[in-house]
């Protein structure tokens, strides 16, 4: 294999490994804010047990979701060294705003978030879930944009041999390596034309990917009758959690879908399967492309696209076959991935949404119901939903922007280092596999162990300091005289 | 003042936090195995527990300030050094999970097994960040892009090892004394003596590394020749390194730290007074090397990222030191501690 290739492999193995991580630490994040919020607000016991024990879980994941993310940063040089030196003007400044905006806050109020329950008042506390909570959207925010400007480049203009060229001039081959990305507008790189739809979608998921992690965990719970009345707030929080999130993310689908269209045509068509440009063109449920014979087989809704793209079925969509073939990205693969993540999209929303209904019928908890009882079930398997949905629309996204790294500039292959050579990046290759492997088996191993062990009953409820407990007295009497 | 010489002096600035504060947390991990109880171990990871993750921010910021400020440094050392960048990867990976892991589960070797971990991890980063600069400042071979073609092997000359070694002796030093500040009782005893001891290791690899200055980077030489004063860093450095076992005998665990951090800051401000204004040094062509002007980002970059800085650095100095005021004072372990 040549080094572009195992290089390619080597990124997308890395990152898809450390994303597992980032959206169970800022999904649960929000739910640890609310959590914490309604136990301050109560003074209730089993709200300090549940914000313990889920803050237990989130530590978990945000080691090792730090440990993972920094071989990220340093990826960009050493694989891509063209391309950190073509982009490094622009790219550079969201990476560097990541660590002082978002990586710094985050990590920062972990110790208080982790270890400072002896040692902070609750408000102060509270104060730090937030801020943990804050940092790790800023971190999805700077790195989304980051990504966005990959797909949609905006607010620069090209250098060639320190020659400022016109807009619209793209380097060739022999020019690529002499050239550079030199801003013009920052908030038009931070504003560039996909960054905010796609940071919305990003962050939803990243709640769905929260909030099911602890409706699963909540689920199993009550399905073997353990931790009841910790499994049951759990899961109430997480399940209105995840119906909101859930609708969110069919709106900020739509939004990034209408995105793509606009900026990125030839990703539309290869994720819609659409090979001829066409009116009243078709959308497809699910199939299998023929690339041979350039059709679609399988369920179709005819003019559906056209109508999804311009509100009429009269709509024109422009088709692979209005580009190029050697700029084409791997379609089947986009197609598939991006028709996998739409799948597990519909079903989330109709797990979530079928809750909120056994919720409002009075079902919810009635586990002599056997229909209950298999709704658990799959709310048990739920919590791998967001994690395929996640990886699948990440690939949509990337393989969909190949050949390109920096979308309409320049080329994956034209991004690599020059000294690194396939030998070497076979060997980190398979470092990386050692070790990701090793670090998923034992992540598997102690969060099944955190699951066994459960949280805290409320008579055995950890130790508090003085501070707290006056506030839960407090509350208390403020409850009783309302009442 | 330009602006390539202000983000010369920040990106100095974060990679010297980086060495101030990940420099003691990896000092803990070298000196880690050298510690046999359970317990003793046990105070040791909860002494750094709270704070190494954000101390390793500081090296993702450096990092990213690099890439942004000077894009074809980042570049060119990252590519460059591919193998033993790896290799600081797989370092940091087991450090961090480590730390972790290793208290979850009460079994010998799994305990065993993380403390190497912990340690070894501890220990390749400090050596491969000393090899790396090593290699910065002996200067290494560079073509007229600015594409290292040296190889793998030539990273791993005496001169680079040394360094590697010094700065491994460095951290154990700054972790011995952290450690002081952090215990108690027959361990804070012990780790007294040790801090004594690592003084003696650091110096005489510092010492051996200046000798060896003179015979395999005779270029450094010229400059010393050129910029005289950098002696009397270097003399304040030693006196600064000597005050350290002093206040240590007087009890003042908290000024014996400081001191060791400010020998930190001399020995980077040191490092960087040397090299500029040249960031990477090419040997043997030196009209290749990277300097602050050609390997920079446009002024315009540097203006937005110097805002950047403006807004984030004081908010991230603020918390940064009140949490660390949270966590003073003498570890305690419970049972949900690492």
């Amino acid at each position: 294999m040549d080094v572009e290739i195992l290089s390619r492999i080597q990124f997308a193995f890395t990152v898809m490994f450390h994303y597992l991580y980032p959206p169970l630490s800022i999904g649960l994040g929000v739910i640890l804010v609310i959590m914490e919020a309604m136990w301050l607000k109560t003074g209730l016991p089993k709200y300090h047990n549940m914000a313990r024990y889920w803050t237990r879980v989130f530590g978990l994941t945000f080691a090792i979701g730090v440990a993972t993310g920094i071989v990220l940063e340093f990826e960009f040089g050493t694989n891509w060294a063209a391309y950190s030196r073509f982009v490094g003007d622009i790219f550079g400044s969201a990476l560097a705003a990541e660590g002082i905006f978002a990586f710094f806050l985050e990590s920062g109020f972990l110790a208080i978030l982790l270890f400072g329950w002896n040692k902070v008042g609750p408000k102060l506390h509270f104060f730090a879930t937030c801020m943990v909570c804050l940092g790790a959207h800023f971190s999805a925010v700077w790195i989304v944009i980051a990504n966005s400007w990959m797909q949609t480049p905006a607010g620069f203009h090209i250098e060639y041999r320190g020659e400022i060229m016109p807009p619209g001039f793209v380097p060739n081959a022999d020019q690529i390596l002499h050239s550079r990305a030199v801003i013009d507008d920052f908030w038009a790189m931070v504003f560039n034309p996909s960054s905010m739809e796609r940071l919305s979608h990003v962050l939803v998921g990243c709640w769905q990917a929260g909030a099911f992690l602890v409706i699963s965990i909540s689920a199993f719970y009550l399905l073997r009758g353990r931790h009841t009345e910790f499994a049951k707030s759990s899961l109430k929080i997480a399940l209105v959690f995840a119906a909101i999130a859930s609708m969110l993310q069919l709106a900020t689908g739509a939004k990034s879908a209408d995105g793509v269209t606009r900026n990125q045509p030839l990703k539309l068509a290869a994720m819609e399967g659409l090979f001829e440009t066409q009116a009243n063109a078709p959308m497809v449920i699910a199939g299998w492309l023929d690339m041979e014979k350039q059709e679609v087989i399988g369920l179709q809704i005819p003019g559906m696209l056209s109508y999804l793209v311009g509100g009429s079925t009269n709509t024109v969509v422009t088709g692979l076959d209005a580009f190029p073939r050697e700029d084409w990205p791997a379609v089947q693969a986009v197609f598939q991935f991006y028709h996998i993540m739409i799948a597990v999209g519909m079903v989330l929303i109709a797990l979530a949404w079928g809750g909120v209904f056994l919720w409002w019928r009075g079902w919810l908890f009635d586990l002599g119901r056997p229909l209950v009882r298999l709704y658990y079930w799959l709310l048990v398997l739920s919590v791998l939903g967001p994690q395929i949905a996640n990886q699948t629309g990440w690939f949509t996204a990337e393989m969909g922007r190949q050949p390109w790294i920096v979308y309409g500039l320049m080329r994956t292959s034209q991004g690599l280092s020059e000294v690194v050579t396939a030998n070497q990046v076979l060997a980190s290759l398979i470092m990386f596999t050692f070790i990701y492997t090793l670090l998923f088996a034992v992540f598997i191993y102690l969060l099944t162990r955190k699951i066994q062990r459960g949280p805290d009953d409320e008579e055995e409820s950890e130790e508090m300091p003085a501070s707290w407990l006056a506030l839960m007295e407090r509350r208390k009497g403020q409850a009783g005289t309302g009442s | 003042m330009d602006l390539n010489i202000v983000w010369f002096i920040l990106v100095g600035v974060l990679f010297t936090g980086y060495a101030m504060l990940d420099g003691f947390d990896l000092g803990v991990g070298a000196l880690h195995l050298f510690v046999k109880k359970d317990e003793d171990r046990r105070v040791l990871l909860n002494a750094i527990g709270p704070v190494w993750d954000g101390n390793e921010v500081w090296l993702v910021t450096g990092g990213g300030a690099l890439f942004a400020a000077f894009p074809m440094v980042y570049a060119t050392v990252f590519s460059g050094f591919y193998l033993a960048f790896m290799a600081l990867l797989c370092a940091l990976i087991f450090r961090a999970v480590a730390i972790e892991f290793r208290s979850k589960e009460p079994w010998k070797w799994w305990r065993t097994m993380w403390d190497i971990g912990f340690s070894l991890g501890s220990i390749g980063s400090s050596f491969l960040i000393g090899v790396a600069m090593g290699n910065i400042l002996i200067g290494i071979e560079l073509d007229e892009r600015g594409n290292y073609i040296g190889g793998f092997w030539a990273l791993l000359n005496p001169y680079a090892i040394l360094l590697g070694l010094t700065t491994v002796a460095l951290f154990a030093m700054h972790g011995s004394i952290y450690l002081v500040m952090k215990t108690e009782g027959e361990l804070q005893a012990r780790l007294k003596r040790w801090v004594n001891r690592t003084i003696g290791i650091f110096l005489f690899f510092y010492i051996v590394l200046n000798v060896a200055t003179l015979v395999y980077a005779p270029h450094l030489l010229e400059t010393l020749r050129a910029r005289p004063w950098l002696l009397a860093v270097f003399a304040l450095n030693v006196l600064v390194v000597m005050n350290i076992p002093r206040q240590n005998h007087k009890g003042n665990e908290f000024a014996a730290f400081l001191s060791s951090c400010g020998s930190m800051v001399l020995l980077m401000t040191l490092f960087g007074l040397t090299v500029f204004p040249n960031m990477v040094l090419s040997m043997p062509n030196p009209e290749y090397s990277l300097n602050i002007y050609n390997a920079a980002s446009t002024e315009k970059t540097h203006w937005i990222m110097f805002i950047i800085a403006l807004l984030g650095v004081p908010i991230v100095l603020a918390y940064t030191a009140s949490i660390y005021y949270i966590f003073r004072g003498k570890v305690k372990v419970t049972p949900h501690s690492y």
